[in-house]
């Protein structure tokens, strides 16, 4: 992969093996990023200022570490270049005077700091919350996120979201210019507003997940959310919600494999090879969820993660308990019920019990609402199929196929409709 | 039968011309039009934004235009009715881009008789 | 507003064409142009048949040889009603091309001519 087209980032995305000074330097970098940025913006840096003072000592990171070698302490490295180019910029610009004892006090400290300790304390969760604040867009939360907290440039976060990447890249610095000037608290909220802000960041790191797990020939997206899924966890130990999202998302992601086969063709989940599963992530995913339900703090993520669990479960038992899915299911509907969850309960309704009655329960959704919706169509066509609806089950996937996106999915539906023609 | 005038131009080229050649540009067409309608042998046509202003989507993803990196760019198209692709050709010649550019000429299926 | 929407097939997208067992092909065009139409956003369109049974004209003269070598050719065009080019690439991203070939999305400028 290139490295980013606006010249900020100087990173590759993918770490050069033949140069291993090189590549050492760029995973401390890639590793740090997150973790020095939000130092810079706590010490009262706007984001802009603090990414484009991070990336000029980037630049110097990988000039000078592969001639002198990586120093003892990179981190610290960094953070002190960084500071001093955000000095810099402030002189440049004339007007920070005021601010400039305030950046060497904070460069005193730190470097105080680092004869002190290994660590450093994480100010990424802040940046977190920052990136949630209920004044921003929220469509533009997770590219914030994305941006600020990972380092991904527009590029690989337009693509996944479909918007051109010239647009995004304008998008998030008009974020950041208006940043500047409000009065967004760069702080924990406070505790009546911390749950929906909490919850605003698992949403955006869900949908940051949903963006990638479409996606095969970005799938590091997904890694990408996964990190920020397991990164809250470890800051927020006892926020049941947290550990419900990463159980979800880990049990998604342990599937992988089985998804697509050597030809890169789609294969749906009753039908995929479990001994592709990946164990190990599947017991993580039962650990996370196991810590999550004993907190007793019932909500969304951990239901979903919940569902995840059982399809798992099929594993070992060697079939699916229907009976617990649709109890799941009842359950998250009265919480979120969303068109998608509606229709994966109609789904479990017809493969656990008659096709016919996931058919009902398909047909009291609102037209409106699933006319252009591609899982109610494949969905529906599947279930019309095995209630020897061909007729219908054919309108139904020629729906389906013209709303998909997705190649192998497109192709597997094709496939199918094929397959109704043969009877 | 009908065809697909493919107008390949040169976008820098018109970029360069004045007002009133441009204008001049914008009348030839329309005359070609006028004459299309009169033999009713037009279908539809229309121009196009500048190439690099489009967006491509692959397999590969997003990216911008245009999509062949070459100085002639389709800067526009007509369908039209003829009865044969030597009748569509006489046509293409009297197409102002004939000239200036690149006029490619394509069939369009007739599915429904065979 | 309008966009022309530009399928460039690759080569095995035009066999399909002409191949029997193909069927896919033909359903997945047969679907999707049915999604646009109902959407009420397909304002004209058409397949193509390659340059081969064409013709390329410079200069007022007929040309020998195809226009133009790329791996892919332009094989059909929609003409699509959308609020913004992300519209548009929305809808180009449904396309059969989308995976198998390149699909170019671009503003349609206003005529004089045009009324609606």
């Amino acid at each position: 992969m290139a490295a980013s087209k606006s010249g900020r980032f100087p990173i590759t995305q993918t770490v050069d093996a033949s140069d291993p000074v090189r590549a050492s330097a760029e995973h401390t970098v890639r590793e740090a990023y997150g973790r020095i940025l939000a130092l810079l913006v706590a010490g009262g840096s706007p984001i802009a200022s603090a990414e484009d003072a991070l990336s000029d000592a980037l630049a110097r990171a990988l000039d000078r570490w592969p001639e002198n070698g990586v120093p003892d302490k990179p981190e610290a490295w960094l953070l002190t270049t960084a500071r001093h180019c955000l000095i810099d910029q402030a002189r440049r610009t004339k007007t920070a005077a005021h601010h400039e004892p305030h950046l060497i006090q904070m460069i005193e400290e730190a470097e105080q700091r680092m004869q002190v300790q290994t660590e450093f304390p994480d100010e990424r969760l802040k940046l977190l919350f920052v990136c949630a604040h209920p004044d921003i867009d929220p469509a533009l939360q997770t590219p914030l996120m994305l941006q600020t907290v990972m380092g991904l440039n527009a590029q690989r976060i337009a693509s996944a979201y479909l918007v051109q990447p010239s647009t995004m890249s304008q998008r998030l610095v008009r974020l950041k210019q208006s940043l500047k000037g409000s009065d967004i608290a760069f702080a924990i909220p406070e505790r009546d507003q911390w749950a929906s802000r909490l919850n605003a960041v698992l949403q955006a790191i869900y949908g940051a997940y949903n963006a990638g797990w479409d996606d095969h020939e970005n799938a590091s997206l997904a890694d990408e959310a996964r990190y920020l899924a397991e990164l809250v966890c470890s800051l927020l130990p006892y926020e049941a919600e947290a550990a419900g999202l990463l159980s979800l998302i880990l049990h998604c992601e342990a599937r992988r494999p089985a998804r697509r086969d050597k030809d890169e063709r789609f294969i749906p989940l009753s039908e995929q090879d479990h001994a592709l599963w990946d164990d190990g992530m599947i017991a993580m995913a039962e650990r996370c969820l196991g810590l999550a339900l004993r907190m007793g703090a019932i909500g969304r993520f951990q239901l979903e993660a919940a569902l995840q669990s059982v399809h798992a479960a099929r594993k070992v038992t060697g079939q699916t308990d229907w009976p617990a899915i649709l109890a799941i299911y009842e359950r998250l509907l009265t919480i979120n019920p969303t068109l998608g969850a509606r229709v994966g309960q109609a789904a479990a309704i017809g493969q656990g019990f008659a096709p016919k009655q996931g058919l009902a329960a398909l047909a009291e959704l609102p037209h409106d609402s699933v006319e252009h919706y591609q899982p109610y169509w494949a969905t529906r066509a599947h279930l019309e199929s095995k209630s020897g609806n061909i007729a219908e089950a054919r309108d139904a996937y020629d729906i389906a196929i013209g709303l998909t996106a997705d190649r192998s999915v497109r192709e597997y539906l094709l496939m199918q409709l094929a397959k109704l023609g043969e009877t | 039968m009908q065809y697909v005038f493919l107008l390949h131009e040169d976008q820098a080229a018109w970029d360069a011309l004045n007002e009133a050649e441009q204008a001049e540009g914008v009348a030839a067409h329309m005359a070609f039009v006028g004459a299309l309608n009169e033999a009713n042998a037009f279908n539809s046509g229309a121009p196009l934004g500048p190439a690099g202003q489009g967006k491509l989507v692959s397999a590969d993803g997003i990216h911008d235009g245009p999509f062949a990196d070459t100085k002639e760019q389709i800067g526009g198209f007509y369908m039209i009715e003829a009865a044969n692709l030597d009748e569509a050709i006489d046509w293409a010649k009297k197409c102002p881009t004939a000239q200036y550019g690149r006029v490619e000429v394509r069939e369009i299926p007739d599915y429904a008789n065979g | 507003m309008q966009f022309a929407i530009l399928f460039y097939e690759s080569a095995d997208d035009f066999s399909a064409r002409l191949d029997p067992a193909r069927t896919d092909y033909w359903q997945g065009w047969a679907s999707y142009s049915r999604s646009i139409g109902q959407s009420g956003k397909l304002v004209s369109g058409a397949a193509l048949n390659g340059p081969e049974v064409g013709a390329t004209l410079k200069s007022g003269t007929v040309q020998d040889g195809p226009y133009a070598e790329t791996r892919e050719q332009l094989g059909g065009f929609f003409i699509v009603e959308a609020n913004d080019m992300e519209e548009a690439m929305r809808i180009a991203a449904r396309s059969p091309t989308a995976g198998t070939g390149a699909v170019e999305i671009r503003p349609v400028l206003p005529t004089t001519t045009s009324e609606d």
